[in-house]
């Protein structure tokens, strides 16, 4: 570890994992958050638990503000562990000064959010602090969720299942940097934000058999990708001409030099399944979202690797995106 | 050009038919050379292009890159990343990059490391944002640490410009502007000390397309003319690469040696004259430059004119700027690898002490470095 904390820490990528295995599990350690899951299973099975916290800026951008972030967040981490979202608790810190009116937009846009979840807020805690001690507002969210389809597990992956993707990847990141001051770009794109609990009970009445889900969210869809591949212990093979990517999304990609595969995403999640159910699931997911697609098929050839094919016959690694999200500069 | 949306600057230019043809056309053509051959991608842009597309996958065995030194945040030597992380610790100043420059660590620490413990430290997408930083901040130094190939030396040049025309007195600048052509010349004429000779291994040059869109391709004349080297302006798309790589096989198999264009659809012979004079107004030469990795080359880098030292944060920090030359670890070959001698999984500590989380050399620092490429892209080859 570095002897300070930096922003890359906190990218979801590989300083990220650094910072959570040697301080945290390692003072932590207990078997239920050894597995390291995107909400921790309890209560033999039944419940699904998660808590996550919201620093986004600006705090309202294109197709949504940090409150509905904030639930969205929380329930998703619920539904991909196969749970219904039940309770969650919130918890704002607010700097001195920030305008009420803006807050009540938060928190109605929260309330929303909760109802296409058909989840509610049981507790909460309001803190004010002085200026300077946080960016306007940060809210934290814990849920709690009642599981429906068991056993949906990162190391189940196996040789010959297909990996689809529930939409088009990259646009809630693509639409954060758009939106940063400075860059002064002219955008129609919006965040993916959108709870994802409706179309994980879809896929669960229509009898998929869900191997393994994961939203991607921080170090976007090459982040989960290359979790599920070291946890298996699979390769997992990518044909990059198929991953759907808005044309907006790609503009932003190639001129700020970043990969649509490693952008944040709030609404859009990775799915794992054996391949006879491959087209029942995507039937489910385009039933939503028209650009969901199958990207990849889980192999033997590298073990613990993503291989990206070109459609030009080559081939590459996918890595874990590492550092902060920097522009090329020439 | 009214419906040009952004999608078609690249389109075509990725299109698998087009690559795959041209691969077979270069496997072709290369039957037919007498000798292997190694071409200098010049810029780091290049390097990522290169390694992102798998190119090497597609290209005979007598056909073979060396990596150069085109990547302004790679080049920068130890001593001026440590001017960086002291301004940025000075009370009241803030301190203003480009990219990449932010992680790269010095002798302290990188820019990063200076954020997290307190210094204010921000990076744009275009100088200009610098004005606005220092309207809202008019009590702090606005301290504008500009790096850079011919590319983006001329968005500096409208910063000085601007500075001056609106009299705003809290904007200075840390100028680290290096130029293309003179490190080629280093490359092919200078000694190197690990194995001491002259012998480079560089037989052809792919140039970057923006430096000429600034500078023209004039500046590449000298090279097949006077160096017997030919070279081939091309662009960044991979079909762009192919088709310059194929441009120099072409030349080596029909006896020719040539300054061509590829990218034709923007690069001409004279380039930007509005923005080569801007340029010529506000910077003149530093008779020396370091470059991380390849030392001292003679004329490669720029700095403010005299006349305009009141802007010049290496002038008016002169104080606390620390002038010692910083050597690069030991084991780290960096230079050999920007001379063609050697590749980065040669080296003894690549993958393992130096990574791009944690670089030691200079080409491991940007991802447009060649062992940063090397690291992302190039693991299965």
């Amino acid at each position: 570890m570095t002897k300070t904390i930096t922003i890359a820490h906190g990218n979801g990528g590989e300083e990220n994992n650094e910072l959570i295995k040697k301080i945290f599990y390692k003072h932590f350690e207990n078997d239920i958050l050894a597995k390291s899951e995107d909400a921790a299973v309890i209560e033999d099975g039944k419940l699904a638990f998660t808590t996550d916290s919201f620093t986004v800026s600006p705090l309202f951008f294109p197709g949504g503000d940090i409150g509905k972030l904030a639930v969205c967040g929380t329930c998703n981490d619920l539904a991909m562990m196969g749970a219904k979202p039940k309770y969650l608790t919130c918890s704002v810190i607010i700097e001195e000064g920030f305008p009420t009116r803006d807050l009540e937009k938060i928190v109605k846009s929260m309330k929303k959010e909760l109802e296409i979840n058909g989840a509610m807020v049981v507790s909460g805690d309001t803190k004010v602090v002085p200026k300077g001690a946080v960016d306007k507002l940060f809210i934290n969210t814990t849920g709690i969720g009642e599981i429906e389809q068991k056993g949906i597990t990162a190391a189940g992956l196996k040789s010959g299942m297909s990996i689809l993707v529930s939409r088009d990847v990259g646009a809630h990141g693509a639409t954060i940097f758009a939106a940063r001051e400075g860059i002064e770009l002219d955008s129609t794109l919006q965040t993916d934000c959108a709870s994802l609990y409706p179309q994980i009970k879809a896929l669960i009445d229509a009898n998929v058999n869900i191997v393994t889900l994961r939203d991607a969210t921080r170090g976007g869809v090459s982040a989960v990708l290359n979790e599920w591949a070291k946890t298996s212990d699979v390769c997992v093979e990518v044909e990059e001409e198929s991953i759907p990517v808005q044309e907006e999304v790609r503009g932003i990609c190639e001129m700020l030099g970043f990969e649509a595969v490693d952008l944040a995403n709030e609404g859009t999640f990775v799915l794992c399944v054996a391949k006879e159910d491959e087209s029942k699931a995507l039937e489910v997911l385009q039933n939503t979202h028209t650009t969901s697609r199958v990207i990849a098929t889980v192999t033997e050839q590298y073990k613990g690797k993503v291989l990206l094919n070109s459609s030009w016959g080559t081939k590459r690694f996918l890595d874990l995106p590492t550092g902060e999200l920097l522009p090329r500069i020439c | 050009m009214e419906n040009l949306e952004l999608k078609n600057l690249y389109d075509d230019f990725r299109d698998g038919e087009t690559i795959k043809a041209y691969a077979n056309m270069i496997a072709e053509d290369a039957k037919k050379l007498k000798k292997p051959i190694n071409i200098m991608e010049v810029c780091g842009g290049h390097t990522h292009t290169i390694m992102k597309f798998g190119l090497p996958q597609l290209l005979p065995e007598n056909v073979n890159f060396i990596h150069g030194p085109g990547c302004p945040v790679c080049i920068m030597p130890k001593e001026r990343i440590d001017h960086a992380y002291v301004l940025a610790m000075q009370d009241d100043v803030i301190l203003v990059t480009l990219g990449d420059m932010i992680k790269v660590p010095g002798s302290n620490g990188s820019l990063q490391d200076a954020r997290a413990k307190g210094a204010d430290v921000r990076f744009v997408y275009s100088p200009m944002e610098c004005i606005k930083i220092a309207e809202e901040n008019p009590d702090k130094t606005v301290i504008f640490f500009a790096i850079g190939f011919e590319t983006t030396t001329p968005m500096t040049a409208v910063l000085v410009e601007q500075v001056i025309k609106q009299k705003i007195t809290n904007i200075l600048f840390h100028i680290n502007h290096v130029t293309v052509p003179e490190v080629m010349v280093e490359l092919i004429d200078s000694r190197d000390v690990h194995v001491d000779s002259y012998n480079n291994q560089i037989d052809a040059f792919l140039g970057p397309s923006h430096v000429s869109v600034i500078s023209g391709s004039k500046i590449y004349d000298k090279f097949p003319k006077d160096y017997g080297r030919p070279v081939v302006v091309t662009g960044f798309e991979p079909v762009d690469a192919m088709q310059g790589i194929s441009m120099i096989i072409k030349q080596f198999i029909e006896d020719r040696c040539e300054l061509e264009v590829q990218y034709k659809r923007v690069v001409n012979h004279e380039g930007n004259l509005k923005a080569q004079e801007l340029i010529e107004t506000y910077f003149e030469k530093m008779s020396l430059f370091r470059w991380r990795g390849l030392g001292n080359v003679p004329d490669s880098g720029l700095k403010l004119r005299e006349e305009y030292a009141a802007y010049d944060a290496e002038i008016q920090y002169k104080d606390v700027l620390p002038i010692a030359e910083i050597e690069d670890h030991k084991l780290c070959i960096c230079g050999d690898i920007l001379r063609g001698m050697a590749k980065p999984q040669e080296c003894t500590i690549f993958g393992t002490a130096c990574k791009p989380t944690t670089p030691i050399g200079s080409c491991m620092v940007s991802s447009e470095g060649a062992c940063a490429a090397y690291y992302k892209y190039g693991n299965l080859i």
